[in-house]
């Protein structure tokens, strides 16, 4: 019995440590790292003599000032909403549309070449006739968002279809499907996971044009921060301080869209 | 006949894959058909299970024209024919959709049952063994209660050892059920351990060189006379020396 209770001890030991160890390197590890880079940065500004590049604290200053006008949550609320807006408009039309031309190949071969024309055209490129076609005005930016998700659904999507082992489509023939219930039941889950990567994969895209959309035609947004931040008074914390909240809401976005990708592929 | 081809002939552009075959399988008969890589025996049963049409000759089911899938006979694939993103009980139950459900969960729990799967009814494809997955693909087959089975080198993935469980765990289903059986393997031990008859093809275009009867009863001796007898005899039908 004491045997076994000290045997239970030393594995219950032996888990503590694991779970200790995964936490040291999964948060302390990347805390040390900021740190350093922190440091480095002040001796850096400082060393050098700089009077155009902010320290860190100016840039934490900066932050709290804007967070304290409450400009920084109208900010971060309105570049999230045409993020959103034009990542949801390409999911509606990318996904019907890649789901059409994996299935129809005839569609594919009259389709896709335009496709893959358009798709390596940067969304920034747009950006004059979206000007044109939207004025001054949310939608322009939104455009360009929808733009630079729209290519790596479809593309997905269509991939997807065409990438589903036959042999599924076969078994459920086989069983008595007809075309809809074959869609239903074998075409759309077995291009899921796929669909799911494309989607995460178009975010991080569409999140990453979002400061150049908001350089046009619109007067607020962590974009536009940056570039007001410049043209206004060449106020350099701000200028950082809009590029870490980009940084650290993508992170954090990202995390989120790949624990739904987990949480749906279980 | 249960199973009747009569003449058929297939050719993809100018490669003859088949020629001129004519082959019958009794109701309730385990047909084996073997020969060598890209004879055709494939594109023989996609042809009687209606994925294919020949370019001549016909196969008729119970005398009807074959021209469509249909769910009295099903096709079962190596084991990555299972659905994957679908339960054990989920893939056994995917034909079974015009039943109510608790007529639905009776039959799926039987047929769990039958293939030895109790316990894993709620386990996903990627946590079972390959072994596994088969016994999935051959419940979620036998449990819309077809009269044909279309077996495609179904334990070709499978590792040796289970391999032989498998062709065991196989020919007693097979008893309790009394499909007819069509299995195609490149594997002629396989044919002779589990056939009444093996149908031996030659490289392609795919004939029939012979066909041979299994006249030994079951559960079979891999070691009797016979076996070995009707073994080589099939080894030499198809040009193999049985030496390595």
């Amino acid at each position: 019995m004491t045997n076994l209770d000290h045997h239970k001890d030393t594995k219950d030991t032996k888990g503590f440590l694991r779970v200790l160890c995964a936490f040291v390197v999964k948060i302390v590890f990347p805390i040390i790292t900021a740190v350093v880079i922190l440091i480095l940065w002040s001796i850096a500004v400082k060393a050098s003599g700089t009077k155009i590049f902010p320290t860190p604290t100016a840039v934490a200053k900066a932050i709290t000032t804007l967070a304290e006008k409450s400009l920084l949550w109208h900010y971060i609320a309105d570049s999230l909403t045409r993020v959103f807006a034009g990542y949801f408009a390409a999911i509606v039309i990318g996904i019907p549309l890649g789901f059409l031309l994996g299935w129809y190949a005839p569609l594919a071969r009259a389709i896709n070449p335009l496709i893959q024309m358009l798709r390596p055209i940067s969304p920034l490129a747009w950006m004059p006739l979206a000007v044109i076609w939207f004025g001054v005005s949310n939608a322009a930016p939104i455009f360009l968002i929808f733009l630079a998700s729209l290519f790596p659904i479809i593309v997905a999507a269509m991939n997807g279809v065409r990438n589903v082992p036959p042999m599924y489509l076969q078994a459920g023939r086989n069983f008595g499907l007809s075309t809809p219930q074959l869609m239903r039941r074998v075409m759309i889950p077995a291009v899921f996971p796929r669909i799911i990567v494309g989607l995460r994969l178009a975010f991080g895209i569409a999140w990453v044009v979002l400061v150049a959309a908001e350089m046009i035609a619109v007067d607020s947004g962590l974009g536009y921060l940056i570039i007001d931040a410049r043209n206004a008074g060449k106020r350099y914390d701000l200028v950082v301080a809009g590029m870490l909240m980009i940084g650290l809401i993508g992170l954090l976005l990202d995390t989120a869209i790949r624990r739904v990708e987990v949480w749906i592929s279980d | 006949m249960k199973v009747q081809f009569s003449d058929v002939s297939m050719r993809f552009g100018a490669m003859e894959v088949l020629q001129h075959i004519s082959l019958g399988a009794e109701e309730g008969e385990f047909l084996c058909i073997v020969g060598p890589s890209g004879c055709g025996k494939s594109t023989l049963l996609n042809i009687a299970g209606g994925f294919l049409s020949p370019t001549s000759g016909a196969v008729t089911i119970d005398g009807e024209p074959v021209t469509a899938p249909d769910r009295r006979r099903i096709f079962v694939f190596q084991e990555r024919g299972v659905f994957p993103w679908l339960t054990v009980e989920g893939n056994i139950g995917f034909g079974l959709f015009d039943m109510d459900a608790n007529e639905r969960q009776q039959r799926v729990a039987q047929y769990v049952d039958l293939v030895g799967l109790k316990g894993f009814e709620k386990s996903y494809p990627r946590e079972l063994s390959g072994g596994m997955k088969q016994r999935v693909e051959v419940a979620r087959a036998l449990a819309v209660n077809p009269d044909v089975l279309f077996l495609d080198e179904p334990f070709g993935a499978l590792d040796s050892i289970t391999r032989l469980q498998m062709r065991s765990e196989l020919l007693r289903i097979w008893r309790a059920e009394r499909k007819t059986v069509l299995f195609v393997t490149h594997d002629i031990e396989e044919s002779v351990q589990l056939a009444d008859r093996v149908v031996v093809m030659s490289a392609r275009p795919g004939r029939i060189r012979r066909v041979v009867d299994i006249d030994i009863p079951h559960p079979r001796d891999l070691s009797s006379r016979r076996y070995i007898e009707l073994r080589d005899l099939i080894f030499g039908e198809i040009g193999l020396a049985h030496q390595v």
